[in-house]
């Protein structure tokens, strides 16, 4: 199963900023594996879809030029303390992960 | 009225950018300007936290031949104390009878608590693209666990002692098809690699600077690189074999590093090019 995100959600004022931390390979497809000199197969995400309570707030898609591991970051207007912001990556193989946290003023 | 001061600060602040300038080294302190902002914007999403989970489950999950986990490995804090015990090694472990740093630590606590056997954890101990250790994972849990204290290796213990000083002998020692020593690169202000600037690891500063902001997530590779890794790639750059794992010499690098960065804050783990 796929590992877990670190997402960090503080509120100024009444605007979010969200940063999501994602731990994933992030395989291109054009990497040879070092002993075999087999391709590495692609393996990446494709979606990632933020939501703020039931109301989608990004709906982001990506591809294999995004680094492994990589972060995310977002400001969303009119969010509160203690609301809760749930994240979803879905990948090319059907992996899928969600992880959710809680908005604390900055 | 209040437009006037305005404009005398606007001046004064215009003036030492322009001596600056003149200076010469604008193109590189542009350069280190731009990798700093680039820094900052990175600044508290180190993918080393993925690391440092991960290695905080492994701590705790029971594991090897024996089914025990890690929760008793005596750090040099006592038996399970994490918080602070990287900050105060490479330190003389009296049932071993020796110095050790904090991977042949590990390395010893997965033995003797676990079971494994030292060759398998270390035959291949650094990460690759295909191949993540455990025993990597727990490094950044531990070093994770000292972040923001003071570094303090003891140094009380003779073969501490002995050990500190053997490091500053390989520090000059100089050998190898290419004559080199540690001290060719890093004994000097202001020399870089490329455009990597190079610690002055003589100095407090310099020690400190690097040795506390080691073990690294490097983003070049994506991978999390230890003390071990990051002397072992020096000593490959200077064309010398690299050491075994968990080898005296290693041992005796850290712990004169540590011994120049004593005092300073432990910043790591840290976020490298």
């Amino acid at each position: 199963m796929a590992d877990p995100m670190k997402i960090r959600a503080t509120v100024q004022g009444d605007v979010a900023e969200i940063r999501v931390l994602v731990n994933h390979a992030m395989e291109t497809g054009q990497r040879k594996d070092a002993k075999t000199g087999e391709l590495v197969p692609a393996h990446f995400i494709q979606s990632l879809v933020a939501k703020l309570g039931d109301k989608t707030v990004l709906d982001a898609q990506i591809g294999p030029s995004v680094s492994r591991n990589p972060v995310f970051g977002f400001k969303v207007k009119g969010a509160k303390a203690g609301e809760k912001v749930v994240i979803t990556w879905k990948d090319n193989k059907g992996d899928t992960r969600t992880d959710e946290a809680t908005i604390s003023a900055g | 009225m209040s437009f006037k001061p305005l404009m005398l600060a606007a001046a004064l602040f215009a003036l030492p950018i322009a001596v600056f300038a003149q200076g010469g080294g604008e193109a590189k302190d542009n350069t280190m300007a731009e990798i700093e902002k680039y820094r900052e914007m990175l600044a508290g999403d180190n993918p080393a936290e993925l690391y440092e989970a991960k290695g905080e489950e492994i701590w705790k999950r029971k594991a090897g031949p024996k089914d025990a986990s890690l929760e008793k490995c005596d750090l040099g804090l006592g038996p399970g104390v994490v918080k602070g015990a990287y900050a105060q090694m490479p330190r003389y472990f009296a049932d071993v009878n020796r110095v050790q740093d904090l991977e042949s630590r590990l390395v010893h606590c997965m033995v003797t608590l676990q079971g494994f056997k030292a060759e398998d954890l270390t035959k291949e101990p650094f990460d690759t693209d295909d191949r993540k250790t455990d025993l990597n994972a727990l490094v950044a849990y531990v070093v994770g666990a000292s972040k923001g204290m003071t570094i303090n290796p003891p140094l009380k213990h003779p073969q501490e002692k002995e050990m500190a000083e053997l490091g500053k002998r390989i520090f000059f020692y100089r050998a190898g098809p290419y004559d080199f020593s540690c001290a060719t690169c890093h004994a000097e202000n202001g020399r870089r690699i490329r455009l990597q600037d190079l610690p002055n690891l003589t100095t407090h500063i310099g020690s400190q600077r690097a040795y506390g902001s080691w073990p690294a997530y490097r983003i070049s590779e994506g991978l999390f690189r230890s003390m071990q890794w990051r002397i072992n790639d020096c000593f490959r750059q200077q064309r010398f074999p690299e050491p075994q794992f968990g080898s005296d010499t290693v041992t005796a690098l850290l712990l004169f590093l540590a011994s120049n960065a004593a005092g300073g804050k432990y910043d790591g783990p840290g976020f490298k090019r």
